[in-house]
């Protein structure tokens, strides 16, 4: 138990802020948790496959929208002919039933689709939540009301049934992945919104903000340069959550029919019929399937790694990440809230102040 | 047996050694304290004798015997009958020391149920039996009441209920007092006096503050780094210590009853000034007494300037002698030089109130409150928590506008920043950006006023060693930085402004006491220097003595009674500045049994 | 006590307003969209004649607010609808028409509500169980191996999509074991028993995904409860650890569960769609899929709405629930 924190009437050795200094010091602590490591090698391999997807497809020879009708057998419905669903040397990975289009083509195209997708809609998402959070936590008390009404409604509308609607009535000239994209990244920023509001307004009541502005900095000085830096930590934090899922959203809307369609190749797409082929094909169902589970976890352990690394108290308080750096015991941390007990509990100002931006 | 045996204690923590062979024993019915600075290692020992180390990584050797219990050796059925049931601890922060989930008298009586075979029932009747017992008023209905509907005296009670439940041999307190406003600490010391003297428990007090102990045992540990370095009945190493370091820590607390001067000044030269002003003070102080009375609610600046104006006149022709000269006037513009008998006003506030909320919930923190602050002088700021003290200072330096009132600068009203107005905050560790180095926060005024790149390189290396630092330190973080340090540069910063005016907001109040002793030096020297003036905000009674010119008593948002320092703490005139300093826990024993009847008397009165 | 009704009250008004909000925005979405939304709503294979009749069906010509107007109204009030030959009334709340098939959209809701609520009901009690369960157990062995396989397998749960972990349970047990049939929905006043083992494979699709993500928080806010001080406090009194943890880190756990299922309940409601979807269960995401298909644009706008107000619902449900699992907020 340190002593520190038991001396203190005080303000203890503790802000909310994680105490990040540095790239440096994050890549340090990425790099001490393994499955973490693993999982970064990869997500690394995956956006290299997905950008190297036409190289890819072409060293095998095949693009993934052309028919190969010679490969299926029509009268057993479009069975793949061949063994393992028409595994050759032409076809890696055998050919999609009925159509007869190679599944190898499909597989890495439908990364780039996936990743992009969910990439692109990550940083729409960040976007909005970032401005319309910041914005509400800064602005003035109508402000505030008007963005967080604002965020508590897009919060209260579930996604996958907003998008579903939205992708039926959008004219299907409209390029769909580009589509998919805006409509994941426009209906969900509530959270991300919400998120950075609080950390803001955390941030706006430290003494360090205060004495930015009592140097005579104006506003938007002291805004981007005591404030914006504060809000990395958990934007990339909750960043590194929203790429699964966002990759999931997608998958799901292809797989219902109305998110990526034919002939663009996406994963959940794949699977809208894999299970009437399975025995057949199995590998129609179990590639889409495997990718999809090894891409949403390989990224999970990655956003659990980055916030070990960018908040290592608060992680091995949760123990996230690894399962190694867990609390130590009975004891440990327990200076941990000092900062926050101590704007509530001393002086009627700090949380007089506290109720003020909250108010 | 003796109720406490240790015996060559020694606690590692992976490689650091908080504790290191350390020995002592404790009688039946006996109080002792371990007094130490942060890292002497007092509470890993308070923890060990419960055995609370246990299971946790750390490393323990020698032997303790506690209330009958070899804890090194026993089992953990063992361990937790003598956890609760036979020594039991208080420990510092009520409010996250309980469960919030639950009723207090729910958490009294599931510890209760788990040394004595009862029936729910009755394990509540006792919960309600102990809470009546240290003093919680209608204790049968508060038992159902949780944390967060206490205060935070009341809280400090609940827990100290909960270490009676059991009726223990061995109380220990871990800082039992150290969250709570000085009132409030008074009462819960006294508390323990009479459970102690009832019960005849032996008690162990964990403290850094040397009065707490004074008003509570009858001997004292001191420690450092982990080890003993004096041990005595309490009137011996207080009195009369032996070793250098007890002196010295001794030297560091404020006391109350001293009139205003830095014992831990080095420059022996300035305190002859400082003695001189000291005196002249008090005879100013006389002339203004009939001028003061009138000044806390006086709406009319005027007054409040006549009032205060007294000591204030006197302190220029003491100080600006040794120190205007160079700095203070190159960064005081125009009006520098501290020639002239009424040294000129640079910061006044004239009804100035603060409301929080709106409607039902809205808080008033700050009522009416006029203050004027002259040039080289410092206005002392006391009050308890829920004063508005804090909200005063940010309102006066411009980060929260009044909702009433009007803040003049140098004589023109002013709202919003000015850097000519700075602050020291109380938080070493959130007033400094951790992803800048200490220089580019230094540099931060100087660049806002586009001063070029080597001078202000320069300006920051000559602050940094100013305040005693070391140039070299430019590019280093907060976070390598000790409290005090950054403390120190927390001033740095103010002064890259080169204010007129710093407003100090409980600056010493997170800093151990040789530090803050350090610290209070360094701002006396620097406002003699520079002629600076400064409002020092803060809880502490005898810190707020030692550095204030004049003081200004708040409660409740408003100014109960200000004049000049050693008028107001020698002969009180309201009853609430008397009730607070009656509260400070007195350095002898002596006194400090004295004040406690006197304080008992006005209860059963 | 009077803080806590104000809260209430105060929850219960931000509700109405947001249900509000959501009608005007879905509303103004779908009927304000760019292009001719005549021929969008009746669909592509529609003739001209169609399409005008449409268009004068859906007032058109009217200013959009009017038109807004008139499907409050008709929520409010009830409506009258011609379909050329007679008038049809539509009692309030009146969602409109289906272009498909002429039947009201809140008869074409109500009628498949019983098999969504039991799908996501029922899953809902599962996931709660399996999850918290989980999360329980991986604190109480903590530092054991079986603790690091239960976060694996969380893990695992996690990254799994409902259709992917959906299809592989069809698979598996219906087709290859054929442990169980293909879930065929039968209604719970007709046979309970048959209800629950027909929609067992559909609960366990939705519920384990969710489950994990209780497990996740769970373990993470008993941990985190676990490193506070008043745990310290019991500790040094000599309270054993099975009532720390089960007594005191659990409660402390109570209310971030309850937040984590009010944040759930859209996202399950999606994986409701996909689940019915994939198990060809009549409940309300099957027949939204299908509208949005054949672009049945009232029958989507009338699912949309009647979605979104069971979860702006359930939210509120859950804040007043999160205020009385932890009264602290009520006074923040």
């Amino acid at each position: 138990m340190s002593e520190a924190s038991t001396v203190s009437r005080t303000a203890g050795t503790d802000t909310t802020v994680p105490a990040v200094s540095g790239a440096r010091q994050f890549w340090r602590r990425l790099r001490t948790q393994r499955a973490a490591l693993v999982a970064a090698v990869v997500v690394a391999l995956l956006v290299l496959v997905a950008l190297a997807a036409p190289l890819l497809t072409a060293v095998e020879g095949q693009d993934p929208t052309t028919y190969h009708p010679s490969l299926v057998d029509s009268a057993r419905g479009g069975v793949p002919i061949g063994r393992f669903g028409g595994i050759s040397g032409d076809h890696w990975l055998g050919v999609e039933p009925q159509t007869g289009r190679d599944l190898f083509a499909r597989l890495v195209h439908g990364a780039r689709v996936s990743l992009g997708v969910a990439l692109t809609a990550t940083l729409v998402q960040i976007l909005i939540g970032v401005v319309v959070g910041v914005a509400a936590a800064l602005g003035n008390r109508w402000v505030d009301q008007l963005l967080s009404r604002a965020t508590d409604i897009i919060v209260a509308m579930p996604l996958m049934i907003m998008a579903l609607a939205l992708l039926a009535i959008v004219p299907s000239a409209f390029p769909r992945p580009v589509l998919v994209t805006l409509v994941i990244g426009l209906i969900a920023w509530g959270s991300i919104a919400k998120i950075v509001r609080a950390q803001t307004l955390t941030l706006k009541g430290l003494d360090h903000v205060a004495a930015a502005r009592l140097s005579g900095w104006g506003p938007w000085h002291v805004a981007r340069r005591e404030l914006l830096p504060g809000l990395a930590a958990p934007v990339i934090t909750y960043a590194a959550l929203l790429v699964p899922m966002n990759i999931s959203v997608e998958a799901a809307l292809s797989f219902l029919g109305v998110g990526v369609k034919p002939p663009t190749p996406s994963w959940g797409q794949m699977l809208t019929s894999a299970d009437v082929w399975y025995q057949a094909a199995p590998q129609y169902l179990l590639l889409p399937a495997g990718a999809l589970f090894v891409t949403v976890l390989a990224l999970t352990v990655l956003g659990d790694g980055v916030r070990t690394a960018l908040d290592p108290r608060a992680a091995s308080r949760l123990g996230v990440g690894t399962g190694r750096g867990r609390a130590g015991g009975p004891g440990r941390g327990t200076g941990r809230s000092n900062g926050a007990r101590d704007s509530g509990g001393r002086g009627p100002a700090g949380g007089a102040a506290q109720k003020e931006d909250t108010a | 047996m003796s109720l406490v045996d240790v015996t060559d204690l020694t606690v590692e923590f992976g490689p650091l050694r908080a504790v290191a062979g350390l020995s002592f024993r404790l009688e039946r019915g006996a109080a002792l304290a371990l007094v130490g600075e942060s890292g002497s290692g007092k509470s890993t020992v308070a923890n060990a004798l419960l055995g609370l180390h246990r299971d946790t990584g750390a490393r323990v050797g020698g032997s303790v015997q506690a209330a009958g219990t070899d804890v090194q050796r026993a089992s953990d059925a063992e361990l937790r009958r003598l956890r609760g049931g036979k020594a039991a601890m208080v420990f510092q922060d009520p409010l996250s020391s309980l469960d919030p989930y639950y009723a207090i008298g729910d958490q009294i009586a599931e510890v209760y149920r788990v040394h004595a075979r009862v029936s729910r029932r009755a394990a509540r009747a006792r919960a309600v039996e102990v809470l009546d017992r240290v003093g919680i008023p209608d204790a049968r209905r508060r038992a159902r009441s949780r944390p967060h509907e206490f205060s935070g005296g009341m809280r400090q009670r609940a827990l100290i209920a909960m270490a009676l439940a059991c009726a223990p041999d061995l109380l220990i307190a871990d800082e039992p007092t150290t969250a709570l406003d000085v009132t409030v600490q008074a009462q819960i010391l006294d508390l323990l006096h009479t459970l102690r003297a009832e019960t005849g428990m032996g008690l162990l007090l964990v403290t850094h503050d040397v009065g707490v102990a004074a008003e509570s045992v009858d001997e004292v540990l001191v420690m450092r780094h982990g080890e003993a370095v004096e041990h005595g009945p309490v009137g011996t190493v207080l009195g009369t210590p032996a070793q250098e370091y007890t002196r010295e820590l001794l030297a560091a607390v404020p006391r109350v009853d001293e009139e205003r001067g830095d014992p831990a000044r080095p420059d022996a030269a300035l305190a002859d000034v400082d003695v001189a002003r000291v005196d002249v003070a008090r005879a100013g102080a006389v002339r203004g007494e009939a001028a003061d009375a009138e000044a806390p609610d006086g709406a009319a600046p005027g007054a409040v300037g006549s009032g205060a104006g007294v000591p204030g006149a006197v302190v220029p022709g003491g100080v600006s002698g040794p120190g205007t000269p160079g700095v203070g006037s190159s960064g005081l513009g125009p009006s520098g030089g501290g020639s002239g008998v009424a040294a000129e006003v640079v910061l006044e506030a004239a009804g100035l109130s603060r409301v929080f909320g709106r409607g039902k919930r809205a808080l008033l923190a700050v009522d009416d409150v006029s203050l004027t602050v002259r040039r080289g002088e410092t206005l002392g700021v006391v009050g308890e928590s829920g004063s508005g003290k804090t909200t005063l200072g940010r309102m006066l330096v411009g980060l929260l506008p009044p909702t009433a009132g009007e803040i003049r600068y140098a004589g023109r009203p002013h709202t919003g920043v000015d850097p000519a107005v700075q602050m020291v905050f109380q938080d070493p560790v959130a007033s400094l950006n951790p992803r800048r180095s200490v220089g580019e926060s230094i540099a931060d005024p100087l660049r806002a006023r586009g001063r070029d790149e080597e001078h202000i390189r320069g300006r920051v290396r000559d602050l940094l060693e100013r305040v005693g630092l070391e140039g070299a330190h430019y590019d280093r973080y907060p976070h390598e930085f000790s409290g005090g340090q950054r403390q120190r540069v927390g001033i740095a910063r103010a002064l890259a402004a080169e204010p007129r005016v710093i407003v100090c907001d409980e600056p010493v109040s997170a800093l151990d006491v040789t530090t803050q002793a350090q610290v209070v030096a360094l701002l006396g020297e620097l406002q003699r220097e520079l002629g600076l003036a400064l409002v020092f905000v803060a809880h502490d009674l005898a810190v707020v003595r030692r550095v204030s010119d004049r003081v200004a008593v708040m409660r409740q948002g408003r100014v109960v009674e200000s004049g000049p320092a050693d008028e107001v703490y020698d002969s009180p005139q309201d009853p609430y500045t008397k009730q607070l300093l009656a509260a400070v826990p007195a350095l002898d024993p002596e006194t400090a049994a004295r004040r406690r009847a006197a304080r008992r008397e006005p209860a059963t009165a | 006590m009077s803080g806590f009704g104000g809260f209430v009250l105060r929850r219960a008004v931000g509700t109405v307003v947001t249900l509000l909000a959501i009608s005007v925005i879905v509303y103004v979405v779908f009927y304000a969209t760019p292009g001719n939304v005549a021929q969008i709503t009746c669909g592509p294979r529609c003739s001209p004649e169609q399409v005008q009749q449409v268009a004068q069906q859906l007032r058109l010509d009217d200013p959009l607010y009017v038109r807004y107007g008139h499907f409050l109204q008709g929520l409010v009030a009830g409506q009258d609808y011609s379909t050329g030959t007679s008038v049809e009334h539509c009692p309030a709340p009146c969602l409109g028409l289906s272009y498909q098939t002429g039947q009201q959209v809140l008869d074409i809701i109500l009628a498949k509500l019983p098999v969504s609520l039991s799908l996501v009901l029922g899953a809902m009690v599962m996931w709660l169980v399996l999850g918290v369960g989980t999360g329980v157990l991986s604190v109480w062995r903590r530092g054991r191996i079986s603790e690091r396989l239960l976060t694996a397998v969380t893990l695992a749960g996690t990254a799994t999509p409902v259709f992917v972990i959906g299809l592989v349970l069809m698979i598996v047990v219906c087709g290859e074991l054929q442990l169980l049939p293909f879930p065929q929905y039968v209604a719970l006043t007709d046979d309970p028993e048959q209800w629950a083992w027909n929609l067992l494979l559909p609960w366990l699709s939705l519920a384990l995904i969710e489950a994990a993500a209780f497990a996740r928080l769970t373990r993470a806010a008993m941990l985190e409860t676990l490193a506070e001080d008043h745990i310290r406090t019991f500790r040094a009194y000599g309270v054993g650890e099975r009532s720390v943890v089960g007594r005191h880190a659990l409660r402390g756990a109570l209310a971030p569960v309850i937040a984590l299922n009010a944040n759930n309940v859209g996202s399950a409601v999606g994986g409701a769609v996909l689940t019915e979807t994939l198990f060809g269960l009549p409940g309300i995401g099957e027949e939204l899929v299908h509208a949005v298909n054949v672009v049945d644009l009232p029958v989507v706008v009338g699912m949309v709405l009647v979605i979104g107000f069971f979860v702006v619902i359930a939210n509120a449900v859950a804040d007043v629930l999160y205020a009385v699992a932890d009264r602290r907020v009520v006074l923040a």
